[in-house]
C-alpha cells in the first residue's frame, strides 16, 4: 500500500514537470494574465506558497485575480494531476491556459484550505474588492482587512486610498494602514504610522499602541526609543481623548437626569407654590401621563400604522390632558376641602395615590407596558469614539427646555398667569380685587397636574411605564422642589440640573446607590443650613 | 375607657391653656388629670388579663375544637399588631401631641428590628446552610469575619441596648439638627421621608453587611430557647403586650405631665409658647427621641415574632401607613392609634387573604375618606355620639 502511494506521487511528479514545461509554452496566448506558477503555487503549493501567492494576487489588483480568488473560496478549484481546473456546472476550465478542458477528468481532488489559508484568503479577497465600484462592498472590505491585512497588501490599499473618496472608509483604510505600517521596518514609517493612528481616537488604538511601551525581557517591544516616545505621546492623546469624551458622556447623562427631574418636579412646583398642596399623588399624575401615551401609541398603530412615526405629536397633549383632567378631578373632589391643612392634603393625596396605582392595575395589568421609540428617535450623534448620544435622551432635553419656556410664558404673559401669581401673593387681595381664586386654583391645579403628565409622556420613551412609575419619581421629585425653592422656576430649574449633574458624576465615583444616599444626606444637612431659603414664605406669612 | 381619656383636642376648637400659663407660677396650674379614672383602670386592667392570661391559656390548653380555643396563627397576627400598636402610639405622641408628622418612623422600627435581628442571626451559630460560624449572606459574600459594628451582638442585653441606642441616637442627631433649624410642618415630614428613602437604599446593598434583599431570616433560638414552638410565641405575646400597656401607662403619665402640655402648646402655637419663654426644641427633642426608642423596641420584638426583617420595612410607603393607623384611631388620644393599629392590620390581612386586588383601594380610600370626614379618627366618632346623646 505504502509503495503503491509512493510511485503514485512520483509519477504525478514526473507528470508534473512535463505540465510545467507544457504552460509556459501556452502562457502567451493564455486568456488570464495570471502567471501560472502563481496558480499553480495557490492549488498545489505548500501553505505558505498559497499564502504568498494570494498576496501576489492581491498586490496585483487585477480583476481576473479577484475572480480566481472567489473561484477558490467558493470550492471551485480542483487539481487532477498537475492541472489546475476551475470546475463550474459540470465544464472545467484549465487555469494554466484558460482552455477548455473536455471531458471531465475523473480523479479530481478539491483544493484543500486550511483555517489560516482561509483567513489570509478572505484578507486578499476583501483588499481585491477594495476597488468595487460598490460603496457597501468597499466598506464590508475595508472592515475586513482591519483585523487581517499584512505588509503585502500594503501597495493595494495605498492604492486604494489615494482613489478612495466615501470619508467612513477613507477613515478605516488610513487606520489599516497605520496598524500595517506599525510592522514596518523603517523607523520614520513607524512613527507616521503612530501619529495616525493618534489622530483617529478610536479606543481600540489603544491596544494596538500598549504593546510597543512594553518589555520583553529586558528590552522593550520596540526598539527604537524614539518611537517609544512617540507611541507614548499618541497613546496619551488618545487617553485624553477618551476622557473628555467620557466627561462630555457624564455631563450630557446629569442634564438629561436633569431634564427628567425638572419636568417630574415643574408641575410639583407650581401646585405647591401656589397653594401650599403636597401632592403626593404627583407621580400618579405622570403615570397617568405614561399610560396615556401607550394608549395614543397602540390607536396609531391599530388605525393609522403610516403615520406610526409621528404619534408624539398627539400623545403629548393627550397626556397634558389626561392628567390635567385627574388633577382637576382630585382638587374639586378632595384637595379644596383640605386648604390650610397640609399635613392631612399629605395623607389625603397618598391615598389618591394608592388607588389611582391600583386602578391601573386593575385597567393595564400589573406588568409593565411596551412603549416604542418613534423610529426618528433611535440612534445617536457619535460625538466621540466612546460616546454616543442618543437622540431620545436630547428629545427629551429640548422637550423639558420647551416646557420650561412655555410654563415661564403662561405664568407671565397671560391673563391666568397674573391670576395665579396674584393669588399666590396675596389671595385676599385677590379676591377682593375680583380674581376668581376658586377657579384660579382649580386651573393651576390642572396646569401642575398636566405637566405631571407631559413628564409621563417624556419617561415612557426612555424608560419602563408601568403602575409602579410614579412612585419611584415621587422622592427625587421633591428633593428637587425643597433645594430650588417654591414659586420661583428659575430655583426648579437650577436644583433639578444640578442634582441631576452631581447625582451622574457622584455615580462614576462611588456607584449608584451610594451616590444617591450622598444626595438625600446632602439635601437633608443643606435643609438644617438653610430652611428659609427653601419652601420659603417671607414677610408676615412667615408664621401664620 | 374612651371616655376616660381627656386628650386635648387637635387645632383650634379650644384655646391652648399651657400658652396663657406663665412659667414663673407653675402652681397657678390647673390641677393634673389623675392617670386614669375608675373605669378607665378597669378597663386597662381587663385588657392586661385578657392579653397576659386568658389569650395564652385559650391558645396552649383548650383543644381546637373548643368555640373559645384560640388557633396559633391568630397569636402570631396579634402578636405583630400589638407591635404595630406600639409604633402607633409612638407616632401618637409626636403627631397628636407635638403636632410634627414624622414619615420615617418606619426606619427607627426597623433600626430596632434590624439590632434584634443581629443577635438571632448570630444565635443561629453552625446552623446555618454553610455550616459556618458567619451568617449565610456573609459566606455567600465570602466575608472571613464580622464586620466591627457585629461585634458583641451575641450577647442578647448588648443587643437589646443597640434597640435603644440605634433608633435613639439617630433620632437625637436628627431631631436635633431639624428642631434647631425651625424645620417643621410638612417639610420635615419630607425630610424624614428622604431619611428613611435613603437607609433603605443602604440597606438594599449587599457591602452593607445586612443580608442586602433578603434581610435576616430563619432564625432558630433566642436566649436558648427554640424559637419556633408554641411556648416561645405565647411568651414573645406576652411580653409585647406587657411592653404595649407599660407604654400606653408611660404615654399616658407624660400627656397629662407638664410637659405634655407644653407639647400641646406647641403643637397649637409654637410661638406663642417661644414668647413665654419656653424652649420648643427641648421639648420636641425629648418627645421625638422618646418616640424613636419606642419604634426601636417594637421593631425588635416584631423580629422574633414574625422571623423575618428586610429593607422592605423602610420604605416610605411604610411609614406613611404608621400615620394612617394614628389618623384612623384618632390622633391625640392615646387608645385610638391603638385602635387605629388593630383595625387597618384586621382589615389589612382579612383583604390581602380574600380580596387581594381591593386592598389598596381600600387603605387609599381610607387615607381619603379619614382625613375629609373624620379628623378625629373612631374615637372621636364615639366622642361626639355620647356628647350628643346626652
Amino acid at each position: 500500500m505504502l509503495a503503491l502511494l509512493r510511485t503514485l506521487r512520483c509519477a504525478f511528479a514526473v507528470a508534473g514537470i512535463a505540465l510545467i514545461a507544457a504552460s509556459a509554452q501556452g502562457t502567451a496566448h493564455a486568456a488570464s494574465a495570471i502567471p501560472p506558477a502563481l496558480v499553480h503555487d495557490l492549488a498545489l503549493g505548500e501553505n505558505d506558497e498559497k499564502i504568498k501567492a494570494m498576496g501576489q494576487l492581491a498586490a496585483s489588483g487585477d480583476e481576473g485575480a479577484l475572480e480566481l480568488l472567489l473561484a477558490l473560496q467558493a470550492g471551485e478549484v480542483q487539481t487532477a494531476g498537475e492541472v489546475v481546473l476551475r470546475v463550474k456546472d459540470g465544464a472545467a476550465i484549465d487555469l494554466a491556459t484558460g482552455g477548455k478542458v473536455d471531458p471531465l477528468p475523473q480523479s479530481r481532488e478539491d483544493v484543500v484550505l486550511n483555517n489560516r489559508v482561509r483567513r489570509e484568503l478572505g484578507s486578499a479577497i476583501a483588499a481585491l474588492k477594495l476597488a468595487s465600484p460598490d460603496r457597501a462592498a468597499r466598506l464590508e472590505a475595508a472592515k475586513t482587512l482591519q483585523s487581517g491585512a499584512d505588509q503585502e497588501m500594503l501597495p493595494v490599499i495605498q492604492r486604494a486610498l489615494a482613489k478612495e473618496q466615501d470619508p467612513d472608509i477613507k477613515a478605516l483604510l488610513t487606520l489599516t494602514q497605520a496598524t500595517v505600517q506599525m510592522g514596518s521596518a523603517d523607523k520614520a514609517t513607524r512613527i507616521a504610522a503612530i501619529r495616525t493612528l493618534a489622530a483617529s481616537k478610536d479606543p481600540n488604538t489603544k491596544t494596538l499602541l500598549l504593546p510597543l511601551l512594553e518589555k520583553k525581557g529586558s528590552d522593550f517591544a520596540e526598539p527604537d526609543s524614539d518611537v517609544r516616545a512617540e507611541a507614548e505621546l499618541s497613546l496619551r492623546a488618545i487617553e485624553s481623548s477618551l476622557a473628555t469624551g467620557e466627561m462630555v458622556g457624564r455631563v450630557f447623562s446629569g442634564v438629561s437626569l436633569g431634564s427628567v427631574l425638572l419636568l417630574a418636579a415643574l408641575g410639583l412646583a407650581i401646585t405647591y407654590g401656589l397653594m401650599g398642596v403636597i401632592n403626593m399623588a404627583h407621580g400618579e399624575l405622570m403615570m397617568i401621563g405614561a399610560y396615556a401615551t401607550y394608549v395614543i401609541q397602540n390607536l396609531f398603530r391599530s388605525h393609522l400604522p403610516g403615520a406610526f412615526d409621528w404619534y408624539l405629536v398627539a400623545a403629548v397633549p393627550a397626556s397634558f390632558a389626561a392628567s390635567a383632567l385627574v388633577g382637576m378631578a382630585l382638587e374639586r373632589s378632595v384637595i379644596r376641602f383640605l386648604y390650610g391643612r397640609p399635613l392631612e392634603t399629605l395623607l389625603a393625596t397618598w391615598g389618591i395615590s394608592l388607588i389611582l396605582i391600583q386602578t391601573m392595575r386593575t385597567v393595564f395589568g400589573a406588568q409593565n407596558v411596551q412603549v416604542e421609540n418613534p423610529a426618528w428617535m433611535s440612534g445617536g450623534i457619535h460625538l466621540f469614539s466612546n460616546l454616543v448620544l442618543p437622540w431620545s435622551r436630547i428629545v427629551i432635553i429640548g422637550f423639558a427646555a420647551a416646557v420650561v419656556l412655555l410654563i415661564a410664558g403662561l405664568l407671565t404673559r397671560t391673563r391666568l398667569g397674573l391670576f395665579v401669581r396674584g393669588v399666590t401673593q396675596n389671595r385676599s387681595m385677590a379676591s377682593c380685587l375680583g380674581v376668581p381664586t376658586v377657579r384660579v386654583d382649580t386651573y393651576a391645579f390642572g396646569l401642575g397636574s398636566g405637566i405631571a403628565g407631559l413628564a409621563g409622556c417624556a419617561l415612557s420613551q426612555i424608560g419602563n411605564v408601568g403602575p409602579d412609575l410614579g412612585q419611584s419619581y415621587i422622592v427625587d421629585s421633591f428633593m428637587v422642589v425643597v433645594l430650588g425653592g417654591v414659586g420661583q422656576l428659575a430655583g426648579t430649574v437650577y436644583a433639578a440640573m444640578g442634582l441631576g449633574i452631581v447625582n451622574k458624576f457622584l455615580e462614576g465615583w462611588a456607584g449608584a446607590v451610594v451616590a444617591k444616599i450622598a444626595i438625600l444626606v446632602f439635601i437633608i444637612v443643606f435643609i438644617q443650613k438653610r430652611p428659609q431659603g427653601l419652601f420659603a414664605l417671607k414677610g408676615r406669612m412667615a408664621d401664620s | 375607657m374612651m371616655g376616660a381619656i381627656e386628650g386635648p383636642l387637635p387645632a383650634d376648637t379650644r384655646a391652648p391653656p399651657a400658652a396663657a400659663t406663665p412659667v414663673a407660677a407653675p402652681r397657678l396650674q390647673a390641677p393634673l388629670h389623675p392617670l386614669f379614672t375608675r373605669g378607665g383602670w378597669i378597663a386597662f386592667c381587663a385588657a392586661a388579663f385578657v392579653l397576659l392570661v386568658a389569650l395564652p391559656v385559650a391558645n396552649l390548653t383548650l383543644p381546637e375544637a373548643h368555640p373559645l380555643h384560640v388557633p396559633d396563627h391568630l397569636v402570631t397576627l396579634l402578636g405583630k399588631i400589638m407591635c404595630y400598636a406600639i409604633v402607633a402610639l409612638a407616632m401618637d405622641l409626636i403627631w397628636g401631641y407635638a403636632g410634627i408628622l414624622s414619615l420615617g418612623h418606619g426606619l427607627f422600627f426597623a433600626l430596632g428590628g434590624y439590632a434584634m435581628g443581629m443577635y438571632l442571626m448570630r444565635s443561629i451559630g453552625r446552623e446555618g446552610v454553610y455550616h459556618s460560624d458567619l451568617p449565610d449572606f456573609m459566606v455567600f459574600l465570602d466575608w472571613k469575619a464580622y464586620p466591627w459594628y457585629w461585634s458583641f451582638t451575641d450577647h442578647f442585653w448588648y443587643a437589646a441596648l443597640l434597640v435603644v441606642l440605634v433608633p435613639g441616637v439617630l433620632a437625637f442627631v436628627f431631631g436635633f439638627f431639624a428642631f434647631r433649624s425651625r424645620i417643621k410642618g410638612v417639610y420635615f415630614s419630607i425630610i424624614t421621608q428622604a431619611l428613611t428613602y435613603a437607609f433603605m437604599l443602604l440597606f438594599f446593598r449587599n457591602d452593607t453587611g445586612f443580608g442586602g434583599n433578603n434581610g435576616f431570616t430563619d432564625f432558630k433560638r433566642i436566649l436558648g430557647f427554640p424559637i419556633a414552638t408554641p411556648e416561645a410565641r405565647l411568651a414573645l405575646f406576652a411580653i409585647t403586650a406587657a411592653f404595649l400597656l407599660s407604654f400606653l401607662l408611660l404615654a399616658r403619665y407624660l400627656v397629662t405631665s407638664r410637659l405634655g402640655r407644653v407639647l400641646t402648646a406647641i403643637r397649637d402655637a409654637e410661638s406663642r409658647v417661644m414668647f413665654c419663654g419656653y424652649n420648643p426644641v427641648h421639648y420636641k427633642l425629648f418627645v421625638w427621641t422618646l418616640s424613636a426608642v419606642l419604634c426601636g423596641i417594637a421593631g425588635a420584638l416584631y423580629v422574633p415574632q414574625v422571623g423575618i426583617i428586610n429593607p422592605g420595612e423602610m420604605s416610605p410607603a411604610n411609614s406613611i401607613e404608621i400615620a394612617i393607623w394614628a389618623a384612623v384611631g384618632g390622633r391625640g388620644t392615646l387608645i385610638g392609634p391603638i385602635a387605629g393599629a388593630f383595625i387597618v392590620n384586621g382589615a389589612k390581612s382579612w383583604f390581602t387573604q380574600a380580596f387581594p386586588e381591593f386592598w389598596l383601594f381600600v387603605l387609599g380610600l381610607m387615607f381619603v375618606l379619614v382625613t375629609l370626614f373624620l379628623p378625629q379618627g373612631v374615637v372621636g366618632l364615639f366622642r361626639r355620639r355620647a356628647r350628643s346623646g346626652r
